[in-house]
């Protein structure tokens, strides 16, 4: 849902790939939309990009879970507050589809989570700003959710099966997420002066990162050439990026909204909206670590797994005995 | 259901009640929530939320009862969030903060025991709108003391470290189940017009959580003060009040009782160590 | 089994009578009747599946769509790529 073109680098096999009979015929099947599964063979180069896209999008998932989880609590009606839980829970399951299709590949949950926690992996640069207000909800679900649903709908048809059937999973349930977004920041600019400044606000503070989570333009990148060959990747950031700023804005008109942009302006010639120069420097900076919430939402995520450990252990423990019990029962049968 | 000569204390109790329900459905699933995102594994905050949002449609149906038997305009929103604290009328059991899993784990196991008993016994109540939300809680409530009772012999019956939480837990909130089978003059109204059990929740409840936490061989147990009593199944602890026209109704093992003869409740007091 | 490592459970799911059971995914759980609950929270919260079957994943018998000889047995009969699910002899070096 929150994927982005963070880091599509694999490694490059030394020589030429495409001389292997054997990548000449994956190559092949992709190029005849065939669909590689698990035991399938496939270079090496494009089982690693796989396994760092897809556990970077479950990652995503996992880390989204807090800056909304956050307002469940607050959330200002039981059915907003019952709407937010179901969504929530949505993406924590996202995130177990894709930790499950990243598994096929070879990495286990457990690794996974170690580059979560230890820091080492990267997640979705738009979890690291704050939610400050009831509308950011909105605004994330508006937004957010509306650049996910971007990028994942071409997804659904990548060359890697797992990956493919947990993505056309994942849109089917997320129609409901945009939508609840965006009727929740209609209330709000429907309502009172304080209502419509809230939604201003969000609006302001989550417009720019949401264009970077298509992340930086890749024209020039060779590494996303090599994504599109593979099918990995169907259209480049910029195409995405434009398509959601060509949707989104006549819907902040509707709202009453005004993006946070002067230099926002319609091209005729074009037929396209055009925007003002993005700030990769606060993308890059949010990426390394460094946004608003990065240290604080992976400290929450470290804390909930350093005291879930007696839990797991004991669950494990348990199940050991049990297994164990059942083998002596058996074996006293059939003495 | 409701003659026309229905008193105002008689109406009023009935919305008393419901609000009763309501309040510990929507107080525990606040509670839940407040988990979502720090759960020991993803499953479990999948698990967690799961019970939440249930509990969160119980206590929206209810309160939305609960305001139309008022007959003062309030919804389900006017009632949950705009009631000050004095006035909510939820198990006192529900609203104990979540501690660590083991403690959320026995307030769940513990509730979901009582609701179990609870919205059975409302199924046949002569008010059909409360039968109809309980039918529909109790399927939601097989799932969740399914989901609590394994976890609570999970953990039980786990490390040494998960049985002493356990255990722990247990000796805190056991003495606010006393609550679970007291009644007042709220509940003789109603067992009068057949809208709720008569003599309340039926004791069969704890005896079911004290077969439960035999179970496991290894795992908790009541604590002593409940362990010095004689306890025979069907009998009653000394301390609750006294409810014998449940026990002569229940009594024959088998018809709604849950535990089998050999799991009588005062073993539990003094479980058999497993290897 | 460690803590951090609940075995891995495929589930399929039969949404209606009438239907095969289809697979659905993955999930880890400490025991079988946790992968049930994990599997009926995770993978049936729209579609009201009747029946749900969850397998240990290492228990799955797959066939090699290679045909060539693997090297080593369990290639041949592991569904995924999973380094936990292979016994490697100890004589083994470099793996």
């Amino acid at each position: 849902m929150y994927t982005q073109a963070l880091d599509t680098h694999g490694k490059e096999p030394a020589g030429g790939a495409e001389a292997d009979p054997q990548v000449a015929r994956f190559q092949a099947r992709i190029d005849a939309e065939e669909k590689i599964e698990p035991k399938d063979f496939m270079p090496e180069a494009y089982r690693q990009t796989l396994i760092r896209q897809i556990s970077q999008h479950a990652h995503s998932e996992i880390v989204g879970m807090l800056p909304e989880g956050n307002w469940i609590t607050r959330a200002p009606s039981l059915k907003r507050k019952a709407v937010l839980i179901a969504k929530v829970q949505d993406e924590g399951g996202h995130g177990m589809y894709l930790y499950s299709a990243a598994e096929t590949l070879g990495i286990s949950r457990a690794q996974m989570l170690e580059q979560l926690l230890s820091g080492a992996a990267k997640y979705s640069s738009i979890f690291n700003y704050p939610t400050l207000t009831w509308a950011d909800v909105g605004a994330i679900g508006w937004l957010v959710d509306g650049a996910a649903i971007m990028n994942q709908i071409p997804i659904c048809r990548c060359s890697y099966g797992p990956y493919a059937r947990a993505m056309v999973r994942i849109c089917k349930e997320e129609s409901f997420h945009q939508r609840q977004g965006f009727e929740i920041m209609l209330t709000l600019t429907q309502g009172t002066y304080a209502q419509r400044t809230m939604a201003q606000d969000a609006l302001n503070r989550w417009w720019w990162p949401s264009l970077m989570m298509f992340g930086p333009s890749d024209a020039d990148s060779k590494h996303t050439a090599q994504s599109m060959r593979w099918k990995i990747k169907r259209f480049s950031n910029d195409e995405l990026r434009q398509k959601f700023i060509d949707i989104t804005v006549p819907q902040a008109h509707f709202l009453g909204l005004t993006i946070p942009d002067d230099e926002l302006h319609w091209d005729e010639a074009s037929q396209h909206y055009h925007v003002g120069p993005i700030d990769w420097s606060e993308f890059y900076a949010v990426l390394k670590g460094n946004g608003p919430c990065n240290r604080e939402r992976l400290e929450a995520r470290q804390r909930a797994h350093e005291a879930g450990r007696w839990v797991r252990e004991a669950a494990a423990a348990h199940a050991e005995r049990e297994r164990t019990r059942s083998m002596q029962q058996a074996a006293g049968v059939a003495a | 259901m409701q003659t026309e000569t229905r008193s105002e204390a008689q109406q009023q109790a009935h919305c008393h009640y419901v609000l009763r329900l309501a309040d510990t459905s929507l107080v525990l699933g606040q509670r839940l929530a407040e988990w979502i995102g720090h759960a020991p594994a993803l499953e479990e905050d999948l698990a967690l939320a799961n019970l939440s949002l249930d509990l969160i449609g119980q206590a929206r149906l209810l309160l939305t009862y609960a305001g139309e038997l008022e007959g003062q305009g309030r919804d389900e929103d006017a009632l949950a969030f705009l009631r000050d604290a004095p006035e909510f009328l939820n198990l006192a059991l529900a609203e104990q903060p979540n501690g660590d899993f083991a403690h959320t784990i026995v307030r769940q196991w513990l509730i979901d025991a009582w609701q179990l008993e609870i919205y059975g016994a409302l199924e046949h109540s002569s008010d059909t709108r409360l039968a109809a939300i309980a039918a529909k809680a109790i399927r939601e409530t097989r799932y969740h003391y399914r989901f609590s009772s394994g976890w609570l012999v999970r953990l039980g019956d786990g490390t040494e470290e998960s049985h002493r939480r356990v255990q722990e837990s247990v000796d805190a909130l056991w003495p606010f189940t006393h609550e679970l089978f007291a009644a007042d003059e709220v509940d003789e109204h109603l067992a009068a017009e057949g809208i709720e059990p008569h003599q309340g929740v039926s004791l069969l409840c704890v005896e079911e959580l004290g077969a439960a936490a035999h179970r496991s061989g290894r795992c908790a147990h009541a604590p002593d003060l409940l362990a010095a009593e004689q306890v025979q199944a069907g009998e009653i602890f000394a301390g609750f009040d006294h409810q014998p026209a449940l026990f002569e109704r229940n009594g024959a093992p088998g018809t709604g009782c849950r535990l089998a003869p050999d799991l009588a409740i005062d073993e539990a007091a003094d479980p058999p160590v497993r290897q | 089994m460690t803590e951090s490592d609940w075995p891995l459970f495929e589930v399929f799911i039969r949404s209606r009578a009438g239907l095969e059971h289809k697979h659905v995914g993955s999930l880890h759980a400490a025991d079988a009747r946790m992968a049930v609950e994990h599997a009926r929270d995770v993978y049936t919260r729209r579609q009201e599946g009747v029946s749900l079957w969850v397998v240990r994943s290492a228990d799955i018998v797959a066939s090699d769509p290679e045909e060539a000889d693997a090297l080593f047995e369990p290639a041949r009969d592991k569904i995924y790529r999973h380094p936990t699910f292979y016994a490697i002899p100890e004589e083994v070096k470099n793996l």
